[in-house]
C-alpha cells in the first residue's frame, strides 16, 4: 500500500548534487505498476531523462521510454517522458487559446517569445507548471484506445528545480501575483496553484546525509508549509553501505579491532595477506566509521521533520536503467509508491 | 582491474593554485560550475589563501552556507565588502568579503544612472520590482555588475589587487555568461523600442506590425501588466544605452588577461558534463581559463587488493560466518575501489576530450567546512597536489 494513494502529481526537488533527477526517475518507475501510465517531466532543459534512460534527446512531445519496475509476477505499467521547454509551452498555449496567425511569427521576430519565456518575471515558471497541470488534469476519455487520443496518466512525476528555487518555481512568493492582477497568465497561475495546494499534489525533497543538504531540506519543508503546499516525503539518497554492524563500527571507531584475527580470517578466505593489508583495511573502515557517524547525526535531524522518510543506497557502479529499476523497487518496498 | 593508474592514461596537467594566486597580473578569479559542487567554499578558500600569501583580496559570494557566512563575518546583507576577522595578515595581505544583494545592486545601478525623479518612478514600478527581485537572469547580471563596480573601485583607490567571484547557482553553468547579454538586449532591444514607440511610430507598416505584437502581448500577459512594462521602459528610456554598454564592459573585463576562470566540478557525470560545456564555451569566447578543480574526490584506496578479489573473499568468509568482521572490511574496500574506478573513468573521459585543462583534485571531506581553519585546510590541499 502506497503512502500517497490520493496523489496524482509528485513534485521532486532537492539540493544540487543530491540526485533528485535519479530519484524522480526511480519514483516514476515505481509508480508504473501493471496497467498504469506514468508521466515523468523535466523542466530544466538538461535532457537528463534521455541520458538516464539512454534514449535520444526528448522533443516537446510525450514519449514512451520504459516499462515500470516489475511486480512479483513480472508485470509492469508504462513510463512516458516529456521534456518541457518554455518556448514550446508558450507556442502551444497560444495556439490552443488564441488564433494568432501571422502575429505568432511576428512575436518571435520582435523577441516577444524570448521576453515572455526568459525575462518576464515568473512567466516562464507558469508556462512550465502549466504544461504539467495540463497533463495531470487531462480528462479521461472513453475512447482511450483510439489512435491519436492523448494518453491520460495515473500519476505525473515532475523533476523540479532545486530546493533553493522550488518555492519561487511553484509560485510561492510569486512576483507574478503582484504583477499580473488580471489576464490569462494570472488565471493560468491561479488554476495551477489550486492543483499544487490540493491533496492531489505532494512535494518530495531529496537529500543526502550531509549538513548543508539536510539544513536546506529543513528550510525547504518550512517554506513549503508556510506557503500551504503539501509536503510529501524526504528521500535520503546515496546512503553508504551498511557493511558493518553497529557493534563492528564501534570496534573500528575505538581502535579495538584485533589485526591478527582479521589476518587469519583473510588467510582462510585465500587472500594474499600481510600486516600492511590488514592495517589498510582497518584504516579504510575507520574513514567509513567516521562518515557513518556523521550520517547518523544527520539522520536524526531528518527523522525529526515528521514526514515519511525513504532511503536509497549509494550505488558504487553509478546509475543506469538497471540501477533505476533497483531503486524503484526499494522505493516501492518502503511504501513511497 | 587495478585501482592504480593505467599506463595508457595521459598525464593531466596540474593546476598550480599558488602560481595562480601569487601572479599579480591575475586581478579577477571567477569560480563557476553547476550547483552543489562546492563553488562557494572553493572561492572562499582561494580568496583566503591569496590574502594570507600577501594579496589584497575581496571575495564576492552569492549564497554561502549560514555558518560559513558567520565565520566570515558576512551574515548580514549590506552589499558592501567587510573585513574578514582572524585572517593572518603577516604577509601583508588582507581579505574582505561580501554577499551579493541583487535587488540592492540593481537599485544602485538605476539610482546611479537616472535623475532622482526618474529613479523613483522606476524603483516604484511593479514590473521593475518583480524584475529586480526575481532570479530569471537578474542574479547573474547583478553578480557581473557588482564585479564591474568592485573592479572600478579597485582601480581607483587601489583597495584590492584581487577579486574572487563565486557565480550564482544557475540552472546551467552557462547562464551567468548569457544572462547579462540577454537582459541588456531586452532592455535595449527592439521589443522595448516598439513598446515605447507607439506615439512616434515611424512608418505605417511598422505600426501595423507593432499593433499586432502589442495586442498579442496584451493577450498573453494581460493589459495591466503590459501597461506596467510600458511605463517601466518609458521611464528607463534614457538608460538603454548604458545597460548594453555595461554588459559589454563586463564581458570585455572577463575576456581580459587579468581574469582567470576556475571551473569547479565534482566527479559525477552531470557536473563534469557541465564543466566540459563550460570549458568549451570559455574557449570559444576567448576567455582565460586557469583550470578545473574537482571537489569531493573519493579518498584513494590504501591497498591494491582489487574489488573482485575482495568480494570473492568476503563471500567465502560470509559462507562460514554471516557476521564476519573481516568480510565487512573487504566489502567496504570493494565498494571504495569501485567508486574510485568510476570517478577515475569519468575524469579520464573529461581529460581525453579536454587534454589541455590543468586540473587540481580535492578529496572529499568527512564534514562540512564552517570556518577559516577549514578553508585554510582545503586551500592547502588544493595547492599541494603532490
Amino acid at each position: 500500500m502506497s503512502d500517497w494513494p490520493k496523489v496524482r502529481l509528485h513534485v521532486v526537488t532537492g539540493k544540487g548534487g543530491t540526485g533528485k533527477s535519479t530519484v524522480a526517475a526511480a519514483l516514476a518507475l515505481a509508480l508504473a505498476t501493471s496497467g498504469k501510465n506514468v508521466l515523468l517531466c523535466e523542466v530544466e532543459g538538461r535532457q537528463g531523462i534521455a541520458r538516464m534512460f539512454d534514449v535520444d534527446p526528448l522533443p516537446y512531445e510525450e514519449r514512451r521510454i520504459a516499462k515500470g519496475a516489475p511486480d512479483r509476477d513480472g508485470r509492469a505499467g508504462q513510463v512516458h517522458a516529456l521534456h518541457i521547454d518554455p518556448e514550446s509551452a508558450l507556442l502551444e498555449y497560444l495556439a490552443m487559446y488564441y488564433k494568432l496567425g501571422r502575429a505568432g511569427k511576428a512575436l518571435d521576430r520582435f523577441g516577444v517569445i524570448d521576453f515572455a519565456t526568459t525575462i518576464a518575471p515568473g512567466v516562464r515558471d507558469v508556462l512550465l507548471t502549466g504544461k504539467v497541470y495540463e497533463a495531470v488534469q487531462r480528462p479521461r476519455r472513453s475512447d482511450k484506445g483510439r489512435k491519436g487520443a492523448a494518453i491520460t496518466y495515473d500519476a505525473v512525476v515532475l523533476d523540479a528545480p532545486p530546493t533553493g528555487r522550488i518555492g519561487q518555481f511553484l509560485g510561492v512568493n510569486s512576483e507574478l501575483a503582484g504583477l499580473a492582477k488580471v489576464g490569462p497568465i494570472k488565471s493560468q497561475a491561479d488554476k495551477v496553484m489550486e492543483l499544487l495546494r490540493s491533496p492531489r499534489t505532494a512535494v518530495h525533497l531529496v537529500t543526502i546525509l550531509e549538513e548543508m543538504p539536510v539544513q536546506e531540506t529543513s528550510d525547504g519543508i518550512a517554506e513549503l508549509r508556510d506557503a500551504g503546499l503539501p509536503v510529501g516525503g524526504v528521500v535520503v539518497n546515496l546512503v553508504r553501505p551498511r557493511a558493518l554492524s553497529t557493534h563492528a563500527l564501534a570496534l573500528v571507531r575505538d581502535d579495538e579491532v584485533d589485526p591478527t584475527g582479521i589476518a587469519s580470517d583473510l588467510k582462510r578466505a585465500k587472500v594474499d595477506v600481510d600486516a600492511a593489508l590488514v592495517a589498510s583495511l582497518i584504516d579504510e573502515a575507520r574513514d567509513h566509521a567516521v562518515r557513518r557517524q556523521l550520517e547518523d547525526d544527520q539522520r536524526v535531524l531528518v527523522n525529526a521533520e515528521d514526514v515519511p522518510v525513504y532511503e536509497l543506497p549509494r550505488l558504487a557502479a553509478g546509475i543506469d536503467r538497471g540501477a533505476l529499476i533497483d531503486l524503484a523497487l526499494l522505493l516501492r518496498e518502503q511504501g513511497m509508491a | 582491474m587495478s585501482p592504480t593508474p593505467m599506463t595508457t592514461e595521459r598525464p593531466v596537467p596540474l593546476l598550480d593554485i599558488d602560481a595562480l594566486l601569487d601572479d599579480h597580473s591575475t586581478e579577477i578569479i571567477v569560480c563557476c560550475g553547476s550547483g552543489g559542487v562546492g563553488k562557494t567554499t572553493t572561492s572562499a578558500a582561494l580568496a583566503l589563501r591569496a590574502a594570507e600569501r600577501g594579496r589584497q583580496v575581496v571575495v564576492l559570494t552569492i549564497d554561502p552556507a549560514r555558518r560559513l557566512a558567520q565565520s566570515m563575518g558576512i551574515e548580514q546583507l549590506d552589499n558592501t565588502p567587510r573585513p574578514v576577522p582572524s585572517v593572518d595578515a603577516s604577509a601583508g595581505g588582507s581579505l574582505d568579503a561580501m554577499m551579493l544583494d541583487m535587488k540592492r545592486t540593481f537599485d544602485e545601478v538605476v539610482e546611479g544612472q537616472a535623475s532622482p525623479e526618474k529613479a523613483r518612478l522606476i524603483l516604484e514600478n511593479p514590473f521593475y520590482v518583480a524584475l529586480s527581485s526575481s532570479f530569471a537572469g537578474t542574479q547573474e547580471y547583478m553578480a557581473m555588475e557588482k564585479l564591474g563596480q568592485l573592479h572600478r573601485q579597485a582601480l581607483e583607490d587601489g583597495s584590492y589587487d584581487l577579486i574572487v567571484v563565486d557565480t550564482p547557482p544557475s540552472r546551467s553553468a552557462l547562464d551567468f555568461l548569457d544572462a547579462p547579454e540577454r537582459l541588456s538586449s531586452f532592455l535595449d532591444g527592439r521589443l522595448i523600442r516598439l513598446l515605447v514607440a507607439p506615439a512616434r511610430g515611424p512608418a505605417r507598416l511598422m505600426t501595423a506590425g507593432l499593433s499586432v505584437v502589442t495586442s498579442a502581448l496584451g493577450k498573453i500577459l494581460g493589459g495591466q501588466m503590459l501597461r506596467d512594462v510600458q511605463t517601466f521602459v518609458t521611464a528607463l528610456d534614457t538608460l538603454f544605452g548604458s545597460f548594453r554598454q555595461r554588459a559589454e564592459q563586463t564581458f570585455a573585463l572577463l575576456q581580459a588577461d587579468a581574469t582567470a576562470f576556475v571551473v569547479v566540478a565534482s566527479p559525477e557525470p552531470d557536473a563534469l558534463r557541465e564543466a566540459a560545456y563550460f570549458v568549451d564555451r570559455l574557449t570559444d569566447d576567448h576567455m582565460p581559463l586557469a583550470g578545473l578543480v574537482i571537489n569531493r574526490v573519493s579518498p584513494s584506496a590504501r591497498t591494491e587488493l582489487s574489488a573482485e578479489e575482495a568480494i570473492t573473499a568476503a563471500e567465502r568468509l560470509r559462507a562460514g560466518d554471516s557476521s564476519s568482521l573481516a568480510a565487512g572490511l573487504l566489502q567496504l574496500h570493494a565498494d571504495r575501489v569501485r567508486i574510485i574506478e568510476r570517478e577515475q573513468h569519468l575524469r579520464e573521459r573529461f581529460a581525453a576530450s579536454h587534454p589541455q585543462v590543468p586540473t587540481a583534485l580535492m578529496p572529499a571531506m568527512p564534514g562540512d567546512i564552517h570556518d577559516l581553519d577549514g578553508l585554510r585546510m582545503i586551500a592547502c590541499r588544493l595547492a599541494d597536489q603532490g
